[in-house]
């Protein structure tokens, strides 16, 4: 009796789990908690591409994919569990939507030798491979996101930002602290003032820090938010009627969650981005005839085209690219999370490439190598117009600042480095 | 007059107005922990569930759609219609009657005479699950609400002010309805409690429940009623907030900030949490203006405001208007 319910728990896991053949990449969501109307878009947009490689392609090289989805609700320890709890499966490589998650598991896949990847997010001086082997955080990270911004005034003001008060407003987390410590090193080079304005989580009150820009008066306000900070400081923006162009959020604070809710008081506000918009794309097609016409989609169906979704889209699209480029170095279409490494530290996006996976003018140009495992930190402005309702770029993509990230880059990853007996080295 | 002195005047009321934004909260603890001694965990719950439900109503949304379509093949949204704040403000309130009805009936009924931890454990559960059903229910994206009420800069406080000061204060309009609601809200409970036959009853029932049915109150009818109000406080913090910050998951956790203003309070004077809210508000603001952003870094509103509770925990444990404890050997 005991041998027979021994052979049905273990068909069940075999029946479970993917085939040992399939190409597995775990999905750490998040669709329910604070934080849900930002995880499920991502969820949703990383799940659909997937499915449309898997019913157009066969997966990729001839290998299916499998992805199983793990719900995090944006928590630390839960996301912990998630990776612990899949990592068995094969998985070839980590996306966690969150940098507290990212901090925990950096030390964890390079002691089991899954490669993550971080696009927008984590530890910003993971851009380092040399110190950072497993982990990569391309097209852009947090530093870059602050020196664009930065970029993006200067050339508003011909170049000379020396008068103007900037003010950061940011979630009194690890993520929000992040681009401080940029901020203050452009704000050496450019001769600005910077004011620092930290609002604890969850964010739904911040009349004290909107006071005291109405005092102040910055010229422009920098936001790194995340959930329900942003809508709650769009709209606080929007009551003591600071000018929306000068408003500028990081690419977690620039998505339809943030400024729909304000209404028409959001229009005119900025964020930076590293992907760009809408679904008027030719990929957006094929997700229709191969998933959304199919019964396939995701979750309940309703995000095609947001911001978030189509960063859920990117994030599967670029994995999906690295896995083609270790496939083609190990010539084999059953790679491991080792190889699979390989492919993202050899992974090239050029726009020809991009245009033919269906995303033209999508995101910057890009190359990763084993010192520069976050690409070449190109980002563009977007902004919300309330009548239309819809996100649009407004400039070109434009590289930040390298000559003051790269130092600083360097000198946080030497840190680490020391601090956790790394020796660095490709 | 110095400027600091002026800005700090603005921090000021608007701290006030903060504080009954909180006090609107603390509303719906003191309600139910005054009836029937029940700290209820899911108070912020139920302000999330009514507004995702008001919203709803509004915008003609069908009720578990995701849920119907998943099982059914179905691409059903929306009704089509759009129903007026009022009327839909109504409906929500009949959705908040049958839910403290059915709250009563499956759950606190069956915990009558129970100790208090069992009672607020069965609250945890409850604010679980309606987290949850709300999700199912409404969906967890984030909705705007618009019922009509102004926000932003009130021009006339802008310019008489500005005429006197030389500045200008900003008080929000939004907090200006909000501070006329709760006042009207707390006028019309108040005479509820001392005056009405249902309101003597539910004191009755605070009082001492075993001598309050042999008298022929009806314990159920008192309760589904305190929870029904409860739902309606609820309701209104549901609007304020939601409107605010538009209608999210995260709208639950203003209970948070009414934790604070109910140990100061009291947990069973209703006077107590508009008058706790009061002194949270001013006080988390004003120490973040003159200390918190210039000394400490910042982001000290969260906790300075239970380290003021604390302090006036210390030397009276029952709150600013609690009932004194006293317990006889």
């Amino acid at each position: 009796m005991k041998l027979k319910l021994a052979a049905l728990a273990l068909g069940a896991v075999m029946a479970a789990g993917p085939a040992m053949a399939d190409l597995v990449f775990p999905s750490l969501s998040y669709r329910t908690g604070p934080y849900a109307p930002g995880g499920i878009p991502f969820a949703d947009g990383y799940a659909d591409y997937f499915t449309l490689l898997n019913e157009r392609d066969g997966g990729i090289g001839g290998e299916k994919i499998q992805m199983p989805e793990c719900e995090t609700a944006y928590n630390t320890e839960k996301g912990v569990e998630c990776y612990e709890s899949t990592k068995g499966s094969g998985a070839l490589v980590y996306q966690p939507l969150s940098t507290g998650i990212t901090y925990q598991l950096i030390p964890k896949v390079a002691a089991d030798g899954i490669p993550m990847l971080t696009s927008g997010l984590g530890r910003t001086s993971a851009k380092n491979g040399a110190v950072f082997p497993w982990v990569f955080n391309f097209p852009a990270n947090y530093w870059d996101g602050a020196s664009i911004a930065i970029k993006h005034m200067l050339d508003l003001n011909g170049g000379d930002i020396s008068d103007k008060k900037i003010a950061l407003v940011y979630h009194n987390s690890a993520y929000g602290k992040e681009p401080i410590r940029t901020l203050e090193e452009l704000a050496t080079k450019h001769g600005y003032e910077l004011t620092l304005l930290p609002v604890d989580h969850p964010g739904q009150e911040q009349k004290s820090q909107w006071l005291q820009i109405r005092r102040e008066k910055p010229d422009y306000v920098i936001m790194y938010g995340w959930g329900v900070m942003n809508q709650v400081a769009i709209q606080e923006a929007a009551n003591i009627r600071f000018p929306m162009e000068n408003f500028i959020g990081i690419w977690w604070s620039g998505s339809e969650n943030d400024v729909v809710p304000v209404g028409e008081g959001a229009h005119g506000y900025k964020a930076v981005a590293f992907h760009n918009v809408g679904d008027d794309y030719p990929l957006y097609d094929d997700l229709k005839a191969y998933v959304f016409d199919k019964g396939l989609a995701a979750g309940a169906g309703d995000q095609h085209g947001s911001v978030v979704y189509n960063r859920g889209v990117y994030a599967a699209m670029l994995v999906a690219e690295a896995a083609k480029a270790a496939q083609e170095i190990h010539g084999t279409a059953a790679i491991t999370p080792v190889m699979m490494r390989d492919g993202m530290e050899n992974l090239e996006m050029t726009e020809e490439k991009m245009t033919a996976l269906g995303l033209p003018k999508f995101g910057p140009e890009f190359k990763v190598s084993c010192e520069n495992h976050g690409g070449n930190g190109y980002g563009a402005i977007a902004q919300w117009d309330a009548t239309a309702g819809e996100w649009s770029l407004i400039t070109d993509y434009f590289q930040s600042d390298q000559e003051v990230l790269a130092p600083l880059v360097e000198e946080d990853s030497a840190a680490y480095a020391a601090e956790n007996g790394i020796e660095p080295g490709c | 007059m110095p400027e600091q002195l002026i800005w700090g005047m603005e921090v000021f009321l608007n701290g006030l107005m903060s504080g009954v934004l909180y006090a609107l909260v603390a509303l719906g603890f003191v309600l139910i922990f005054k009836a029937s001694g029940i700290f209820n965990y899911a108070q912020g719950v139920m302000a999330l569930f009514a507004a995702l439900t008001l919203v709803g109503i509004m915008e003609g949304q069908v009720p578990f759609s995701h849920l119907i379509n998943a099982i059914f093949g179905t691409e059903v949204h929306h009704f089509g219609w759009h129903v007026p704040a009022l009327l839909a403000i109504l409906l929500t309130m009949v959705v908040m009657v049958a839910m403290a009805w059915v709250v009563n009936q499956l759950i606190f009924r069956h915990l009558v005479n129970q100790e208090p931890i069992i009672l607020f454990m069965a609250t945890i559960g409850l604010a679980y699950f309606l987290e949850g059903f709300g999700d199912m229910m409404w969906g967890s994206d984030i909705k705007k609400l618009d019922v009509g009420l102004p926000q932003g800069l009130n021009p006339f406080i802008d310019e008489v002010t500005y005429n006197i000061f030389g500045y200008g204060f900003f008080i929000d309009n939004l907090d200006i309805v909000a501070t006329v609601v709760a006042a009207l809200l707390v006028v019309v409970l108040v005479i509820f409690a001392q005056y009405s036959k249902q309101g003597r009853a539910m004191r009755a029932v605070a009082d001492d429940h075993q001598a309050a049915l042999s008298v022929g109150i009806s314990l159920n009818f008192i309760w589904v009623m305190v929870w029904s109000l409860a739902g309606f406080v609820a309701l209104v913090a549901g609007i304020m907030w939601g409107t605010k910050s538009g209608v999210q998951f995260s709208l639950s956790l203003i209970a948070l900030k009414a934790l604070p203003v109910l140990m100061l309070g009291g947990f069973t004077s209703i006077p107590g949490a508009i008058v706790g809210g009061l002194i949270i508000g001013v006080g988390e603001k004003v120490f973040e203006f003159a200390i918190g952003a210039p000394y400490l870094g910042g982001a000290t509103e969260i906790w300075f405001a239970y380290v003021l509770a604390l302090i006036f925990l210390v030397f009276r444990p029952q709150g600013l208007f609690g009932e004194k404890i006293i317990e006889r050997v």
